[in-house]
């Protein structure tokens, strides 16, 4: 994969001790197939990209269809038996890393038990942390996320929490020992962009970690704004696996997160409540 | 002896290699747990009791 150009002046991401070209991370969830995945993950330019860890079972309806594994395989009823792994081999052939995820987990528990499933099954120690504490909105449950946290980071993984935008659990979840933190734009799923400006900037201003703008995001322009207030990075999936045109909508991401970042290190100007000309009247013509 | 397998209960399964073997060919991006704890790769031969409920998961498509 092309490495991707950082803007002048920039450094790359770095994640405890491991560097990214790209600031786009890629969730998988809801691409139509793996063709399409595997094309939205090369234009994206991404590095990095989110699995979740399910029961062997018959492919979903998103999947490719299912192969027999032997001829007449299909006819042969009892034991049931699936091909499974081809997500991974997507991921393999595009050349990009795996970072596996608690989605779905309502409890502590729950989550450490995924966490050191995922492990076993994917041979890293990173963890995309989801503890999820209502089943409407799909927010994080503070008390369980921090608490989940704080036991994975004692077992030695690399904790990557997917949180709300309080700059107070975001400085928590940071002391607990993660090596970053994923404030959420708004909801997962909804597209609805940045809602709370103020707070993701407050956390990118008193983070020591990489802030990693998870979930929410709708279009370019959003992870666009992510990157200005200040965030390192964005994680987002829905926006492009289910955008009308995933690959041109993952192209369209890479270049928003590089604008946004480009535009936070070049340093906006002020907000003016009242016009400013930039063409002088010095010399104006007596007309 | 009686086990769940991915909450489905199953028989002649006696230990947690015969479990995976049942459900999936594959070996590479597999984890499984018996009554909620990891096992981890190394002790896949390890032999199930009446009643355990075992896990196989892989990777799914997931943000």
């Amino acid at each position: 994969m092309e490495p991707q150009t950082l803007s002048r002046g920039d450094t790359a991401l770095t994640i405890a001790g491991r560097t990214f070209g790209s600031r786009l991370i890629l969730g998988t969830g809801g691409a139509a197939n793996h063709a399409q995945l595997a094309a939205a993950i090369t234009a994206s330019g991404t590095e990095l990209v989110t699995v979740a860890l399910r029961r062997v079972g018959p492919p979903s309806a998103h999947s490719e269809a299912p192969q027999p594994l032997t001829p007449g395989a299909a006819d042969a009823a009892p034991p049931r038996r699936y091909p499974t792994g081809s997500i991974l081999d997507v991921i393999e052939e595009c050349g990009v890393g795996v970072l596996p995820n608690t989605a779905g987990c309502f409890t502590a528990e729950q989550a450490v038990r995924t966490a050191r499933l995922a492990r076993e099954a994917f041979g890293t120690d990173w963890i995309k942390l989801e503890v999820i504490g209502d089943e409407d909105t799909l927010l994080p449950d503070p008390v369980e996320l921090l608490d989940a946290a704080e036991t994975l980071v004692r077992d030695g993984f690399t904790v990557l929490p997917y949180t709300s935008d309080d700059p107070v659990l975001a400085r928590r979840l940071e002391d607990a020992g993660c090596a970053a933190v994923m404030p959420l734009a708004a909801p997962i799923g909804t597209g609805l962009g940045v809602r709370n400006p103020h707070n993701l900037a407050l956390i990118c201003e008193h983070a020591n970690v990489p802030v990693i703008c998870d979930a929410g995001i709708g279009t370019a322009s959003d992870a666009a704004l992510a990157m200005e207030l200040g965030c390192s990075a964005v994680l987002l999936a829905t926006a492009v696996t289910r955008a009308a045109d995933p690959v041109l909508m993952a192209a369209a991401m890479r270049d928003a997160v590089n604008a946004g970042r480009a535009a936070r290190l070049a340093g906006r100007i002020p907000k003016r409540h009242l016009a400013k000309a930039s063409s002088t009247f010095e010399g104006m013509a007596d007309l | 002896m009686k086990i769940e397998l991915n909450g489905e209960a199953r028989e002649g399964i006696t230990t947690v290699l015969d479990a995976i073997a049942a459900v999936t060919e594959a070996r590479r991006g597999i984890a499984a747990a018996v009554n909620g704890e990891v096992v981890p790769r190394s002790e896949w031969d390890r032999a199930l009791a009446d009643g355990d409920a075992v896990e196989v998961l892989t990777a799914t498509q997931g943000g």
